[in-house]
């Protein structure tokens, strides 16, 4: 396996919240204990519901956010002291892509600017070749030379997220963080994005941690999978894999809530759908902390907090998770 | 099409604002060339004082007969650099404190807003005299009191505007890209933060001369120069026998505060996004 | 036996400055009692204004009704009285939205909300009201629904928001409800109890169900039958099951392609281009444009809904070829 470009170790993050009046200052715990990573060229994908702290995750790894506890390793290097001391190094290796291209685009600024900044703050061609350089990279996401002074407002949904991939794309990143990248776009222009995105990797070697609720498109786009829930890893492997079988029954209930054209209504693989809410991060259950609403917790998981360990080649959080692999043949 | 022409299309549909412009600019067009057309010292004792309009006095004459309309043309240069330049300097100084405030937040936010709520406290006109009686009355003096008390509001204003954009994606691309922080204030937010900025500044103006004709019509302007303020308190005294004296530098001054009103109404319906017709 | 609603011919349109926009063309279909009928489209189809448009819901100045009927029960929604038609809605149509918290007044508990409409439509207040709140916010599955009652619209999750805004929908037992996009602002695990919910509703109340919806999946899992829109106009209905498997139309077999994540991350079937804009639609067939099989015949003239199998009719020129 080829060495991590980017790997969050043990990476925790608590946000402070007032308490009302007069109440006890009380704390948000986004992200506990994350450790993933992604290597040169491939897309580690991490899925999860609100409130599972996956956009944390992307400001964490994008070094838009100070984690509060835990490492950030950039080709094996502390990105902390990346940041102090030469931060420029770091935001030439790691781009992000937002989810609402209406919102990551300055409505005030042309295409063709938006883009030039990037290689004007990083010097990467001087001005008179700059226009020239935004015209290439803007043909690598498929727009024309045409849309250099157009203003985002005249722009279609793909196409502003066209000019946001070209935008990071611009300083050669090693890592692109993708934050949902396609869910405010239709699904005949979601297909676009996903085919733009999986060429430029092909072309140019880049990793990407995508972020996403989309389960199915997840399986389809990643290498590997990691599914988060309040704030956890709970599980992390191969998408294929976890495409043979899920084991930790979070993973298994939200993949089988996803509605998938041709199923039979009446699946008697698929496990019931989950019952309640995603709890609060505020005070998050105690023990695994799907306990409360897990159809298979026992007293143990109330109690005891699961370790996230090696089980059937992927890692899991559960105690149970022998319990869910596929039974041996004798 | 270009924005300046999209936004000259949206003012052009609200007639009172294009009314607003056409006076203001006579007002603006009176005081460039108005002391060239009509070459009067307006200190000079001319005539009888206390005289109603005549052939030879457009206007009349003041209690020392002076030339009235003189003096208009020459106020209506020291109420208009005064108001502009005052609102200049104060949404210069606004545009800052609030972009820093605004931006950085914490500690910085808070020190910043509590000056501003200080100044914001005390009645601006209070302050004003109290600032111009304690440096000399001078045309300097003056601009620089009103332009002390008027700066808070904008500083508030800004800030808003800088705490509802710091957070979007398009400002988070830009410290992803490592953009400094200057730039993205100055190059990126600002622009956006403009359009309500510009819209009170204008009506500032407005303000800013209403001070200044207040100031000097206390007699706390500068004794060198003339000014509509000045005008209407030296014809305070004789209101009785001679009320145009007071009266048309009054109507000046409230069809230049009343145009300029317009105006910025004008300006704020066509910049104003949530307005804004398909 | 006439269907529970007829749309005949429903024509929205918006007048900007650059022109007239129809939003909705020519648009009709039929609900039948018991039965849920999915109107699919991606954004720009027009499928929520002709929803916010069968009960005359649309914000003033955002479109007019140029055309078409719209019969609930055999009575003209689009002709009626306002008085009349606002005992319509919320009683015999109950309506819920994406954005429940849009639709909830900030400022009241969600009990004195539902109650309200208790008391707007059947007169009922006082404690009896009280206890069928209870009772609402017992079937659309709200836990401890005495405590919640009390709550205002902000201490809820979305989910909880979305099942107030059904128990207010369905407390005078409509017969209709019109869901407008109804999971889309929720999680997957929560939008799978939320429409497992109103599959037992419709069942228990024998209510009909008007889905509008994106989601071909959600389509696929609550829907009986299929209207596909594009760019305003009906380009394809049937049964889901066969509109799903063996789409007719280009347009519907192209989304359907586009969204197969097929699992070896070979590239997707994209559907090139995107909606025309509704200030310069294509004089002929609005989707010819991006699709494989335009030929000059589609780019002349709009072409005609007609029949292509049983109870499956496409607005297509070359739908055998497809």
């Amino acid at each position: 396996m080829t060495a991590p470009v980017l790997e969050a170790r043990d990476l925790a993050k608590r946000f402070p919240v007032a308490g009302g009046f007069g109440g006890p200052k009380r704390v948000v715990h986004a992200l506990s204990g994350v450790s993933l990573s992604v290597a040169a060229g491939e897309t580690l994908a991490v899925v999860g519901e609100s409130g599972c702290g996956k956009s944390t995750l992307a400001n964490c790894l994008t070094g838009l956010m100070e984690p509060s506890g835990g490492s950030l390793l950039l080709e094996g290097a502390d990105v902390a002291g990346i940041l102090r001391d030469d931060p420029m190094r770091f935001r030439r290796r790691v781009q992000i892509v937002f989810q609402d291209p209406y919102a990551s685009l300055n409505p005030r600024r042309s295409v063709g600017d938006t883009v030039a900044d990037a290689l004007r703050i990083h010097r990467l061609a001087p001005r008179a070749r700059r226009r020239t350089r935004v015209a290439e990279l803007l043909a690598e996401v498929g727009l024309a030379p045409e849309h250099l002074d157009r203003y985002p407002h005249e722009l279609s949904g793909g196409q502003r997220q066209r000019v946001a991939i070209a935008r990071a794309l611009a300083v050669e990143p090693a890592v692109v963080v993708c934050d949902e990248p396609v869910s405010a776009l239709d699904v005949s222009i979601q297909a676009q994005v996903i085919n733009l995105l999986r060429d430029i990797q092909a072309r140019r070697g880049v990793a990407y941690v995508f972020i996403s609720h989309n389960l199915a498109l997840v399986r389809h786009i990643a290498r590997r999978i990691a599914v988060m829930y309040l704030g956890q890893v709970v599980e992390l492997g191969d998408a294929a894999v976890l495409r043979r079988r899920m084991l930790h029954p979070y993973s298994r209930a939200l993949f089988a809530a996803a509605p998938e054209i041709g199923r039979p209504s009446h699946d008697p693989d698929r496990p019931p759908p989950l019952s309640g809410d995603v709890p609060s991060p505020i005070d998050p259950p105690s023990g695994c902390r799907f306990h409360t609403r897990c159809p298979h917790a026992e007293a143990r998981c109330g109690a005891e907090e699961p370790a996230l360990r090696a089980v059937d080649d992927r890692l899991v959080r559960c105690h149970l998770a022998e319990g869910f692999s596929i039974p041996k043949e004798p | 099409m270009s924005g300046l022409a999209l936004f000259w299309r949206r003012f052009r549909r609200n007639t009172a604002a294009v009314g607003g412009l056409v006076v203001l600019l006579l007002i603006v067009g009176a005081a460039v060339f108005g002391p060239v057309l009509h070459p009067v010292d307006p200190f000079d004792m001319l005539g009888r004082p206390t005289q109603p309009p005549s052939a030879r006095f457009l206007l009349g004459t003041d209690v020392s007969g002076r030339d009235i309309l003189a003096g208009l043309l020459h106020g209506a240069r020291v109420s208009l650099v005064v108001g502009i330049v005052a609102s200049l300097a104060a949404t210069v100084v606004g545009l800052l404190v609030g972009a820093v405030a605004g931006y950085y937040g914490g500690v910085i936010d808070n020190l910043l807003m509590r000056a501003t709520d200080f100044f914001l406290t005390i009645p601006s006109f209070v302050l004003a005299i109290v600032i111009v009686a304690i440096f000399q009355p001078s045309i300097f003096t003056v601009t620089a009191a009103i332009a002390t008390v008027s700066w808070p509001s904008v500083a508030r204003l800004v800030r808003g505007e800088f705490i509802a954009q710091r957070d979007r994606d398009y400002v988070r691309a830009c410290r992803a890209l490592g953009m400094r922080d200057w730039e993205i204030i100055l190059r990126q937010i600002l622009p956006n933060a403009l359009p309500p900025v510009i819209v009170v500044s204008s009506l500032m103006v407005a303000t800013a001369i209403l001070t200044e004709s207040g100031l000097s019509f206390l007699g706390l302007s500068d004794p060198d120069v003339v000014s509509w303020g000045y005008q209407i308190g030296v014809g305070r005294s004789v209101l009785r026998v001679a009320w145009w004296m007071s009266a048309i530098p009054g109507v000046t001054i409230l069809v230049t505060v009343l145009a300029i009103n317009l105006v910025g109404e004008g300006l704020n319906d066509a910049l104003n996004p949530r307005v804004q017709q398909r | 036996m006439t269907a529970l609603l007829q749309v005949e011919g429903l024509s929205v349109h918006f007048d900007t400055v650059r022109g007239v926009v129809r939003a909705v063309e020519d648009l009709s279909f039929a609900v039948e009692r018991g039965q849920t009928v999915a109107l699919v489209g991606e954004s720009g189809s027009g499928k929520s204004t002709a929803a916010l448009s069968l009960l005359r819901l649309l914000p003033p100045g955002a479109g007019r009704i140029a055309g078409g009927r719209v019969l609930l029960d055999g009575r003209d929604l689009l002709a009626l009285p306002a008085r009349d038609l606002r005992q319509v809605r919320g009683a015999a149509v109950g309506m819920i939205f994406q954005d429940p918290m849009m639709a909830l007044n900030p400022v009241h508990t969600v009990g004195r909300q539902i109650a309200e409409t208790l008391h707007h439509h059947l007169g009922q207040r006082g404690a009896a009201a009280e206890a069928r709140v209870v009772e609402l916010l017992r079937r659309v599955q709200v836990p401890a629904p005495e405590q919640r009652m009390r709550q205002y619209p902000h201490n809820l999750s979305g989910g909880m928001r979305q099942r107030v805004m059904m128990a207010m929908a369905l407390a005078c037992r409509p017969s209709l409800l019109i869901a407008d996009e109804p999971t889309t602002a929720l999680d997957v695990t929560v939008q799978a109890q939320v429409l497992s919910l109103i599959d037992e509703l419709k069942a228990e109340l024998g209510m009909a169900v008007l889905l509008i919806t994106h989601d071909l999946g959600v389509v696929w899992e609550t829907a009986q039958r299929v209207v596909v829109l594009y760019a305003g106009r009906k380009v394809e209905e049937g049964p889901v099951t066969e509109i799903l498997t063996r789409p007719r139309h280009p347009y519907t077999a192209g989304l359907l392609r586009a969204a197969e994540w097929r699992e070896d991350g070979g590239r997707l079937a994209e559907i090139p281009g995107s909606v025309p804009s509704p200030h310069a639609m294509p004089p002929g067939c609005a989707f010819a444009p991006r699709c494989p099989l335009a030929d000059d015949r589609c780019r002349a003239a709009i072409p005609p809904i007609r029949p292509i199998g049983p109870a499956h009719t496409a607005a297509c020129f070359r739908a055998e070829a497809a």
